[in-house]
């Protein structure tokens, strides 16, 4: 019977022409705006809700209660303890997942048509009313320190902590989102509720629906699911400045492979310099094959096995970063070769060539980014928080597109200093010292 | 709840195959099998071409040739100069990688449907005029090396992962790892990697999968234009690797690490595979999987160990039947602060014993059941999977019936059938059985 459903509707997408995604900004009747691509080739929904603060809205002393509470909202809530949510989610199929990062924390749902007003509901009831039972706490939290346990062993993790906090110092992001094993241990049910509280208001929701629904249903949807959150939740955390000063950063591992973490300031989201430097770091470092990093320390030398660089424009700070893994003994000259590139990209810029290439890749790539509901979802919630128009999708590449020479070597001197990068090594590097 | 161990180990359905693809093959005159996965939704292509051989068809002394030349096949034919193949790639919008496992190697490119065309010419080419310079082979053979100093060597959990793996096959190669052991990586040269390629790539070793807004009658003029005129290699045969012998003695192994912060239990059970045409058993295995270990809240490990006996944080149970040869059943416990390597073993064992004796619990075999459909929709959003999918099962001995007829079989799969595998396969005799321990507190294994 399912089978014979599929066929038909497969049939019937292959008929429609692949055209660019039609979104629609609707508005619930209870005034909750969300973002909306209609898609009935396959009946199933995905849904992407993100709550702006995220981890950074953690109090002082409460390190890792947004992680936690965000963690226990499927391990329990309202009649259902946690083994009875899980099985009623299993039971009707949903996919629910719920995570936490420094900015935001987000819920992705896919449920199938057939069901879902009764994932709705079970949904509602992990927002809205999650237990917090005492032996789920108690179980979640030991996960969390089990993590927190294994990250002050993981060469990569020490790396980008240290890192974090050489540039964001007592700010949250400063420190690991998870907490430290006493903040995490010391948290109480009360801390959840205020976390929850705190965290999940419709001030700060973004929503946007892929799939086969239609705007009269996610209208109903949303007012049902978010509307019995508060109005308004804790208040936004303050920006920080960037404590990062350039140097090396030495931390004894034992290992045979140093893990390197660099970087320095950046440039932020709405800049109009933005694309630039966007365009500049694909050249730099984003590219994978192709990019110049990759070309001189994997291709030409053998000095890594991969080496990327990224802009992360986040809420509260800048930041331009990149790492990479070297032996021991070679890691001193990777080094080397990054703050040569980050010099060589100041003093001369890119070349046409290179600009051209960027500028294909990233024009051309950015449909392909479009390819189901889920990712769609994602991509749709993503331009909300950042303010962005519907109409981005259709502008986005023109904005590339008018990237000129000039304008990559302005914002190579603007914004890449060889002198101001910090590199935090992890491992036990041969020939390179810790500068300070 | 919160994954410790294996994030990338999800629940075992979520595997499955859908059925509702719009799925095209054919085969060309040189023997190049084609499979052509339908999705109009948007103007995206992926292709892939998959070889039949991997680590495990390596002959002793070269471990790791198969991942090189993977990595070397990026290095320029006649006609590509070295890397020019991905910066083509990138420079139409697209990305593409490669991926070497023990039963095959495949390459990749994801791409706007209209270059296609583009994609196919270039991957044809490096399917039989792969150039190697001096400079070339070398300096891969140093990015190799860190590769395994990046996945293996910086990583307590790869190192023993990969020892408690040789134990496990006494004589089939699956033992041996992808990435190679170092010694034999460090001396592995030009030639060795020309006598992989010339043996194995070629257009009656390969499948071309192409999948998204493409049509079967597209990819068939070009794939007879680009591939169709590529020889066949006359070195390919049913592929015969050493087989495991009857395994009479179970195998206990203790790792410590001043790296490892969290201690924990592995066992590793050898188990059948899914065969063309019977893949019965297989199913068993993978709902098997699903129930003891596959959800962190419902599964049975979870609800014995982690809810009601509280000796364990995390617990699950993985099975993939996607395999040329014997593969294998795996269950890992992570004790809870204050509970030995020993206890919680001795735990995961009664839970088995009692889970043969009591049986499968109906709720949750229905549950298993939905799960089942539902993956069936939620594939279809996924075209690359399903590309993967295919390209999977048809080199690891399956055909396109078998990877169509899997939702039904394990349809089919009733609580006797999992119960009966089951017994089967949880034999120690036949199992590895490791401990991850601290440096310091090393417990002793009995």
């Amino acid at each position: 019977m399912i089978r014979v459903l599929f066929a038909a509707c497969l049939a019937l997408a292959a008929a429609l022409p692949a055209s660019a995604v039609e979104i629609r900004e609707v508005t619930s009747p209870g005034g909750i705006k969300a973002w909306l691509v209609e898609e009935h080739s396959i009946p199933f929904t995905a849904l992407e809700l993100r709550f702006k603060g995220g981890t950074s809205l953690d109090q002082p002393g409460k390190r890792g209660a947004t992680i936690l509470m965000m963690g226990l909202l499927e391990e329990g809530a309202g009649d259902l303890d946690s083994q009875g949510f899980a099985e009623a989610r299993d039971a009707l199929a949903a996919q629910f997942s719920f995570d936490a990062r420094d900015d935001a924390v987000s819920i992705s749902a896919r449920m199938l048509s057939e069901n879902r007003g009764e994932a709705v509901a079970l949904l509602k009831s992990a927002l809205t009313e999650p237990r917090f039972d005492d032996d789920a706490v108690a179980r979640v939290k030991a996960q969390v320190v089990s993590i927190i346990q294994s990250d002050e062993k993981d060469p990569n993790t020490i790396a980008a902590r240290s890192f974090d906090g050489l540039a964001f110092g007592d700010h949250p992001y400063g420190t690991s989102r998870n907490g430290t094993i006493d903040s995490m241990t010391a948290l109480t049910r009360d801390d959840l509720i205020a976390a929850h509280a705190g965290v999940l208001a419709r001030d700060r929701v973004y929503v946007s629906a892929v799939g086969d629904i239609t705007e009269a249903e996610l209208g109903a949807l949303l007012d049902d699911l978010l509307g019995g959150l508060p109005e308004t939740g804790a208040p936004m955390p303050p920006r920080t400045e960037l404590g990062l000063t350039g140097g090396v950063t030495v931390i004894d591992f034992a290992s045979p492979q140093s893990v390197v973490t660099f970087g320095h300031a950046g440039i932020k989201r709405d800049d109009p310099d933005f694309f630039t430097a966007y365009v500049l770091n694909q050249i730099l470092g984003a590219g994978g094959f192709g990019s110049r990093l990759m070309d001189e320390v994997r291709e030409k030398r053998g000095l890594t096995y991969g080496i990327y660089t990224y802009l992360a424009p986040m809420d509260l700070a800048e930041t331009w970063q990149g790492g990479f893994s070297s032996a021991n003994e070679k890691v001193a000259e990777a080094i080397e070769v990054v703050r040569a590139e980050w010099a060589r990209m100041v003093a001369d810029g890119v070349t046409e060539a290179e600009l051209e290439a960027a500028k294909t890749y990233l024009t051309g790539s950015y449909p392909l980014r479009f390819d189901g509901n889920g990712p769609i979802a994602d991509i749709l919630v993503g331009m909300q928080i950042e303010e962005l128009p519907t109409s981005y999708v259709n502008d986005r590449n023109a904005y590339i597109e008018a990237v000129t020479l000039d304008d990559i070597r302005r914002v190579a001197a603007r914004l890449l200093k060889p002198e101001d990068l910090r590199f935090v090594v992890v491992g036990r590097p041969v020939g390179l010292e810790a500068s300070n | 709840m919160f994954h410790i161990l294996c994030p990338a180990i999800l629940a075992a359905l979520t595997a499955l195959p859908a059925l509702a693809e719009e799925v095209t093959t054919f085969t060309l005159p040189n023997d190049l099998e084609v499979v052509v996965i339908e999705d109009h939704r948007a103007p995206v292509v992926v292709q892939m071409v998959w070889y039949r051989a991997g680590a495990a068809d390596e002959k002793p002394g070269v471990s790791g040739i198969a991942h090189y030349l993977e990595h070397l096949m990026f290095k320029g034919t006649d006609t590509l100069a070295p890397g020019e193949f991905s910066r083509t790639v990138e420079d139409n919008g697209g990305s593409d990688n490669a991926f070497t496992s023990w039963d095959y190697t495949g390459y990749f490119q994801r791409i706007a449907a209209d270059r296609l065309e583009l994609v196919m010419r270039m991957e044809a080419d490096r399917m039989r005029n792969l150039k190697l310079t001096e400079d070339d082979w070398q300096t891969e053979r140093e990015v190799i090396i860190e590769e395994r100093n990046q996945r293996t060597d910086s990583d307590p959990g790869a190192i023993f992962g990969e020892q408690r793996r040789a134990a496990q096959y006494l004589n089939h190669p699956y033992g041996t790892p992808i990435i190679g052991w170092r010694q034999e990586m460090e001396q592995l040269t030009r030639q060795d990697a020309l006598d992989w390629y010339q043996r194995y790539y070629a257009p009656n070793n390969a499948i071309l999968v192409v999948a998204g807004d493409v049509t079967p009658e597209q990819v068939r003029q070009l794939a007879e234009t680009y591939y169709g005129p590529l020889e066949p290699s006359e070195g390919i045969a049913v592929r015969k690797r050493p087989q495991e012998p009857p395994q009479l003695a179970e195998r206990r192994l203790t790792y410590s690490d001043p790296r490892v912060s969290q201690p924990y239990v592995t066992r590793s059970y050898l188990a059948p595979e899914r065969d063309p045409g019977d893949q019965t058993k297989a199913a068993a295995l993978t709902i098997l999987a699903d129930l003891l270990g596959g959800d962190g809240q419902t599964s049975v490990l979870a609800r014995k160990l982690q809810f009601d006996r509280k000796l364990a944080i995390y617990t699950s149970a993985h099975y993939d039947g996607t395999s040329y040869d014997d593969t294998t059943f795996n269950l890992v416990v992570v004790p809870a602060e204050g509970v030995s390597l020993d206890e919680a073993e001795k735990a995961m064992d009664e839970v088995l014993a009692e889970f043969l004796e009591t049986g499968v619990d109906p709720a949750a075999f229905a549950r298993v059941k939905t799960r089942i459909h539902a993956a069936m929709i939620y594939a279809q959003d996924d075209v690359g999977g399903l590309a993967r999918r295919y390209g999977e099962a048809l080199t690891t001995g399956l055909t396109v019936a078998d990877v169509q007829a899997w939702p039904d079989v394990l349809d089919a799969v009733t609580e006797a059938d999992v119960i009966a595998a089951a017994t089967e396969i949880f034999d120690r005799r036949r199992a590895v059985t490791g401990w991850t321990m601290r440096a310091g507190e090393e417990e002793v294994m009995q």
